[in-house]
Formats: structure tokens, sequence, C-alpha cells
């Protein structure tokens, strides 16, 4: 397969885009069914040609094309076959064109599935989708083309950046991008109801899926990215509030938000305008991170300047997308029917402050990733916004949130009753206060935030559960075996998405209690070491019993062994961390070697060796951290459990297809 | 409609206009700040002599390359090495530039790992460099602030890094930023 063939499905895809962009979007106007229709078999067409293209791109990748810039500036032969792989998509241009594949996927995805709904949504929402699809396509063809030659071809290729040869961020972007172009699903729903005027209960149910999907998935690739920045930097840290990184937090945070403002929409009627912006915020923010990752521009201006034509798209293209989108809504958003009200305590309240917490989190980091830009680009001053400055805003945002968190799931819609919710949830105080007690106990640092971190961690986790038993347990207790078998029997009666809830509720505070736990008592060790020389670490006696020199499929390694064991005793295990040279790209990984248990990672790294022969070693004992992988895991897969309810599933039952039918022949008047 | 009428109205709208205002100045400030110097300094190196350097000859060549081959003309440094790809990309122009005698053009030879891939290159795809320094250990590219290959320096006759440019050297890059530059340097001598 030739890359001009893919080149050319693009440029296809293209048109197809900018018809499925007007003629639907005409149609729902004129109620013109033909023209309606015409989006679903556009949209399947799109994603039939950029799968051409994307395999195409692929194809040059997996065979060593190196004829192909793109192919001779990003791969190289001797690399194994999973990064040719993911090489596809480790450089600028074959991340946006694996951009528009998922969005072509999910368009596909409405246009196959979306059989339910109204159809002049469904024309609009994809109609919006192929007017964004149509600013991606240009972007690729006019200034980051992917399918540019190379003449002559160079012999060999220029390599991939030996820190993302690693599985963890081989699919790390993949994931992200699944998220980040999941919101787009949102969004479109959220400008084709505003084109429309409606926004109602059949609009939340429609749009709750594509939210709850995306936020799951950039849940994992947010996860994925940690994770590696975790043991593949070798820093010993799983979060730096680097400019990237808060990037891919930006649209998590608001697409948090819109996951449980929808809810409200759906059974309450409420707060549609809010949603409604919540969910063009949220599918702005994923743009910026797409952008401001891949151009470079967070962390200098100077990106613009290395590549005006680039920079000068891009702005523009957030410019439209957002401002118009903003325009739109300043200018519908008013005639949206006002919807049912509720009191400040009830469970609509919780979701609001909830909403609240978490959109001042969102403008928090936003600032904090800005400011230092802003200022760069007026006055060339150069400033950086660092750890501290987050850590003092977001964690007196999130401590609120996480008591709440607790608290919102035990209040009725409508009215609650605070005094009521608190004192079912007294079993949760003494479990925090257990942790506070544990914390101060099992470590030596007093520090006040760990401390309420585990103590937060406790009270939600508790909190969750006892929810989840309130549901579950009979109210006159477990006297006798029918009671036992009823609690079974409302088990597994409950909705998939109140497990869902539990699961991501709990995940949550499992992984706020490792995230306290290794921010705060991390402990460190930096020396210089020869052979056979002994440090202390948490308990731990960590002897450097070898260095050897190792060849590896595309790069040499130098690998120190390091022997682990309780003092006064032989060790048990030996950590074998290795610093890797890639020749062909000119450079350096660290491999940490991670030993983990329940109550932490011991974690080893070998540096330079030094002219005395001696090498300088780094050792942490950070603890908890395999808390907040499986507490993340926790939340994921309380996402795809809550996905696979069945009052999400796509193909809803036929009563909803009624009403929705109502709501279409409405629309369409 | 009364005064109060669309004074309502007004409250009503405002939030919804509030995010679009945000937007407008948030877009307009950073249209402003890159419109008004897109090319600000690229490197804190800019406008500052060369520090001193001296780096031993390709294998098989008995001359190297040193800072003081600097002084007393306006020439051109270009970082390159065999193993970096959009090198290629470039080097026939430079190729041409040193045909045409338009300027000097002296070469680091970056990180080579095997010492004879940097003249084997040149064997291949031609020498254009007045010089050419093997700078395995970076001495050189540190001096200039190098971050990866290819770059290429304007120093002037005295000897002061003028221009730097990053990525590869084109007919179309020569025209529109170097040449200028390399002229007008030229011209003040």
């Amino acid at each position: 397969m030739s890359v001009e063939f893919g080149h050319f499905a693009l440029i296809l895809a293209l048109c197809v885009a900018c018809v499925q962009g007007s003629l639907p979007m005409v149609g729902a106007a004129r109620g013109n069914a033909a023209w309606m229709a015409l989006a679903d078999h556009a949209a399947l067409a799109q994603f039939l040609l950029v799968a051409i293209a994307f395999g195409c791109l692929m194809h040059a990748y997996v065979v060593s094309d190196f004829s192909v810039l793109n192919v001779a500036a990003n791969s190289h032969s001797a690399k194994p076959m999973l990064y040719k792989v993911a090489g596809t998509w480790g450089n600028h241009e074959g991340s946006m064109l694996l951009w528009v594949l998922i969005l072509v996927i999910f368009g596909g995805a409405v246009a196959a599935f979306g059989r339910n709904l109204p159809p002049g949504l469904r024309a609009r929402a994809l109609a919006v989708q192929a007017w964004i699809a149509v600013g991606f396509y240009l972007f690729i063809l006019l200034t980051s083309n992917p399918f540019q030659r190379l003449d002559p071809p160079p012999v060999d290729g220029r390599g991939l950046n030996p820190l993302l040869q690693d599985p963890g961020l081989a699919f790390h972007p993949p994931f992200l991008y699944l998220g980040y172009v999941g919101f787009s699903m949102a969004f479109s729903f959220a400008v084709a109801a505003l084109i429309e005027g409606r926004v109602d209960a059949s609009w939340a149910r429609w749009v709750r899926p594509w939210t709850l999907a995306a936020w799951t998935f950039l849940t994992c690739g947010i996860a994925l990215g940690s994770w590696w920045a975790y043991y593949e930097l070798g820093w010993g840290g799983w979060w730096f509030w680097d400019p990237v990184e808060n990037a891919s937090l930006l649209p998590w945070l608001s697409g948090t938000a819109l996951l449980h403002s929808a809810i409200v929409v759906e059974k309450r009627d409420a707060l549609k305008g809010w949603t409604v912006f919540l969910a063009i915020v949220t599918f702005s923010l994923s743009l910026l991170g797409t952008f401001l990752v891949r151009s470079g521009v967070l962390t200098s201006v100077h990106a613009f300047a290395v590549d005006p034509e680039r920079g000068v798209f891009i702005l523009a293209l957030l410019v439209i997308v957002i401002g118009g989108s903003l325009a739109l809504f300043a200018w519908r958003g008013p005639q949206l029917p006002a919807g049912g009200l509720f009191r400040p305590v009830s469970r609509e309240g919780a979701l609001l402050l909830n909403n609240l917490l978490l959109s001042t989190a969102a403008a928090a980091v936003l600032l904090g990733t800005l400011y230092p830009l802003l200022l760069e680009a007026t006055t060339g001053a150069k400033v950086s916004v660092g750890p501290p400055f987050f850590n003092a805003v977001f964690l007196p945002i999130m401590a609120p949130l996480v008591v709440a968190m607790a608290v919102g799931p035990l209040l009725p819609w409508k009215r609650g009753d605070l005094g009521a919710a608190l004192g079912r949830l007294w079993l949760a105080g003494i479990a925090a206060i257990a942790a506070v007690a544990l914390g101060w106990l099992a470590y030596d640092g007093r520090s006040v935030t760990g401390l309420l971190g585990l103590g937060l961690a406790a009270w939600l986790f508790a909190g969750t559960l006892i929810e989840l038993f309130r549901r579950i347990m009979p109210t006159g207790g477990l006297a006798d075996a029918g009671a036992a078998k009823g609690v079974l029997r409302r088990a597994a009666g409950l909705p998939r998405a109140a497990w869902g809830m539990t699961l991501a509720h709990a995940g949550l505070a499992v992984a706020i209690a490792g995230m306290t736990a290794s921010a705060v008592w991390k402990e460190e060790r930096i020396q210089v070491m020869r052979p056979s020389d002994e440090v202390r670490i948490a308990g731990y006696t960590v002897a450097l019993s070898a260095v050897e020199q190792v060849p590896g499929p595309n790069y040499d390694a130098l690998r120190g062994l390091f022997a682990v064991g309780r003092p006064g005793q032989p060790p048990f295990t030996t950590l074998a961390a290795e610093k890797r040279f890639y020749s062909v790209e000119n450079q350096d990984t660290t491999e940490a070697a991670i030993r983990s248990t329940v109550w932490g990672d011991l974690y080893a790294v070998i540096g330079e060796p030094q002219a005395d022969g001696r090498y300088v070693t780094r050792l942490y004992f950070e603890p908890l951290v395999p808390w907040i992988w499986s507490g993340v895991g926790l939340m994921v897969l309380g996402g795809l459990v809550s996905l696979s309810d069945r009052r999400h599933r796509v193909g809803a039952p036929a009563r909803q297809r009624a009403s929705a039918a109502v709501a279409s022949g409405a629309a369409a008047e | 409609m009364t005064d109060a009428a669309v004074r309502g109205g007004l409250v009503r709208r405002l939030p919804y206009l509030l995010p679009l205002a945000l937007f407008i100045a948030l877009a307009g400030y950073f249209w402003i700040g890159l419109g008004k110097d897109p090319h600000a300094v690229p490197s804190p190196l800019i406008d500052k002599p060369v520090s001193e350097f001296i780096l031993a000859p390709l294998e098989g060549r008995d001359r190297g390359f040193t800072s003081a081959d600097l002084i007393g003309q306006v020439s051109l440094v270009n970082v390159f090495g065999s193993w970096c790809v959009a090198c290629r990309i470039e080097h026939p122009f430079l190729v041409t530039l040193k045909r045409e005698g338009v300027v000097p053009v002296f070469g680091i030879d970056w990180r080579e790992k095997d010492r004879q891939a940097g003249p084997r290159w040149l064997a291949e795809h031609g020498d254009p460099y007045t010089l050419v320094g093997d700078d395995p250990e970076s001495r050189a590219a540190i001096a200039f602030g190098v971050t990866g290959a290819p770059e290429t320096f304007v120093v002037d006759a005295r000897g002061i890094i003028r221009y730097k440019h990053v990525g590869p050297v084109t007919a179309d890059v020569w025209e529109d930023t170097l040449g200028p530059i390399v002229r007008r340097l030229q011209a003040e001598k």
C-alpha cells in the first residue's frame, strides 16, 4: 500500500466531511429526511477513508519505508515491532491522524448505532462533528502532512525517542485521545441542542454514555502516562504538575463535572444551560490539550516562532471552535427553558457543589498553566509556576469535594436533610479518625496534610460503602437466612450505574490514600556506591551487588543489581535497575527497578559511572504507590461497569425510543 | 418593553455572555502577544562571543576546527551528524553555498559514536565545510547551546553569535532569513 493512496483517501475524507457538515444541517432545518440521512452515510464513509489513510501510514511504519519523511524521522529498522507500530502515532503528524481516526470512529458509531436518536439531533450532531473533522483534515493536509516523501531516501531512520519506546507510553496517546475526542461527542450534541433550542432528559440520556466513555478512557490514559513517568523517568514521582500533565488533567476535571451535571439534567431537568456550557468547555480544554502538548506551545511561545504556519493555524482553529460555540451559547443559551427547582441541600445541590468545586479546580490549574505563557507572550519574562502553587490551590479545593462526595449520594432529590445524612455517616467519621491515628503511628513525619489526606480517603471509602449497604441491607437487620438472600437479590438487582458509582468513588478514595502517603512520606537516598556498599532505607538494607553490561534489542544497557534484605538477615530479593543507551538516537534512558508491596514501592535507579569505578545510585521508598494504580483501576472499572448499564446502552429500550420519536417529531416540526 | 424587562433580559443573558467575553479577552491577549515579537531571542547565547573550544580533526584529516577560526570573517557554523536524518535535507544546499563561495561554512560533527562515520558520510554526500571538527563529547555543541541537529549559527567577524537557526537550512530559509543576515553582517565589515 503506498502512502499516496492514504494521502488521497484523506483528501477524499475532507470532501465527504464538507458535505456532511452542510447538507444534513440544512436538511434538519427544513425537515428534509433524505438530507438528514445523508449524515449517516457520510460518517461511515469518513470512517472508511480515514481508516485507509491511517492503515497506509501504519503500513509504511511496519515495513520501514524510509522514503516517507515521517517514517525516516521517527522510526528505525532495528526497532521492535511494537514500537514500529506505536511509532505511527509517536510523532506530531501521525498523532493528528490518530486524532481524526478516533473522531471518525465516534462519528461512525453514532451513525451505525444511533438509530433511536431523534433524526434532527443526530443529523445536526454529525454535522458539527464533520466541521471539527474538516478543521483537522485541513490542519493535517496543509501543515502536518504525514505522507510526505523524502528523496533520496536514507538508508535507515532516525529512530523513535527512546523514552517513548515503552509499553506504557505506546498506549498512552491512544487512550488519551479516546478521551479527548470522546468529549467531542458531548460537544457536538451540545451545539446541536443549542441550534435546535432544546435540552431535555432524552438529550442528557444520549450525552451521558459518550461522556462516560470519554471519561473512562481519559482516566486510563492519564494513569498510563503517570505510571510511565513514575517508572521511566527515574525521578521517583508520578505527577509533576508539568504543563503537559495539566493539559490532560483539565478536560478530566471539567469532564468529571459534566458527567455529574448531565445526571441532573436527565433526572431532574435542571442545570441545562450549565451542562451545555460544560460540554463546550470540556471539549475546548481537550483541544487545548491536544495542541498545546503537540505544538510545544506550553513550554515556550517560541514554538510559534519556530513554526508560525502551524501555530497560527492552531490558534485560528481554537478561536473558531471555542469562540464560535461560546457565541452560539451566548445567543441561544438564554432561550433554553428553565428547569426544575431544588433546595440547596439535596442531591442536585450536592452535584452542583461538585460542579462548582471541580470547575474552580480546573480554572486554578488552567490559570497556573497559562499564566507563564501569557506573561511571556506579552512581556517576554519567563516564569515558572511549579508544584507549590498547584498544591496550595488544588488541595484546598479538593478536600471539601471529597468530604461532600460521601454525603451527596445519601441525599434525596429535590430536598434533603443534611443532619440525617451525616447521622448515617457516623461510621465513616470513625473510619476517618482511625485512619488518622494509623497514619500517626505508621509514619514518622507528622504532616498535617498527610494525616488529613488519609482521613479524607477513609471517610470517602467508608461513606461510599455505607451508601451501598443502605441500598442492599434489609431494614430489619440480618436476622434470618431469608434476609441474607434478600441482600444478595438486592445487590444483583442494583443498576450497574449504581455499582459503577460505588466502584469509582471507592477507587478515588484508595487513590487519594496512595497519592497522599507517597507525596508526604516518601524516603529518598542519593549516594555514590561501589559494588558491595550497603544503604538502609525504610527498614530495608539495599546493597549494590554487581554492575554488568548487557545488550538489548536496539540498545546497550548498564545493569546494576541491588540485593535487598532486612538488617541482619540474608537478602531475599534482587532489584535490577538499568541505564540504557540507544545508539541510533544517541540517547540514554533510565529503567528503574521497582519492588512493589501493599505498603509501598522500593525503587532503585543506577546512574553514571564515576572515574573511580563507583556509581551514582538513587533509592526511594514510595509508600502506598500501588494504591494509586489500583485506585485508578477501580475508577476505570467503575466507568466500564456503569457503561454496561442497560439504560446507557446504545439501542435503549423501546419505551425510550417511543419518547425519542415524539421528541424528534417535535424537533422536525 | 419596559425598562425593567430590558434590564431583566440583560441580567438573564449576562451569565451566558460572560464565557464568550472572557474567551475573546484571552484570545486577543495571545494574538497581540504573539504578533508583537514572533521572533523573540531563541537562545540566551545570541550576541555573546563564542566560548573557546578546540575540536580534533575528523579521522584522516589534519586540521580540526577551533573558535579562533571564526575570527576575521562572517561565517556559518553548522551542527550535523551522520545519524541525523534531517541533515540530509539541508546538505545539498550547503554544498551549493560552498560552490558559490558566498560564506564559509564550518562544521561540527556532533556525537558520532563511530569515528569513521563522519568522514564516510561526507565522502558520500559531499563536503560543504571549510573546516570540520569532531565533537563526540559535545564540547563545541555546549559552547553554542545546541539542542539538536541540524542547527546553524551565524557568527560575525568578531566571533560573536548573531543568529541561531533550528532545523534544516533550505533555499527558502536562506532567502528569507539567513541570507539577509549574512549579507548585512558582511556589509558591516
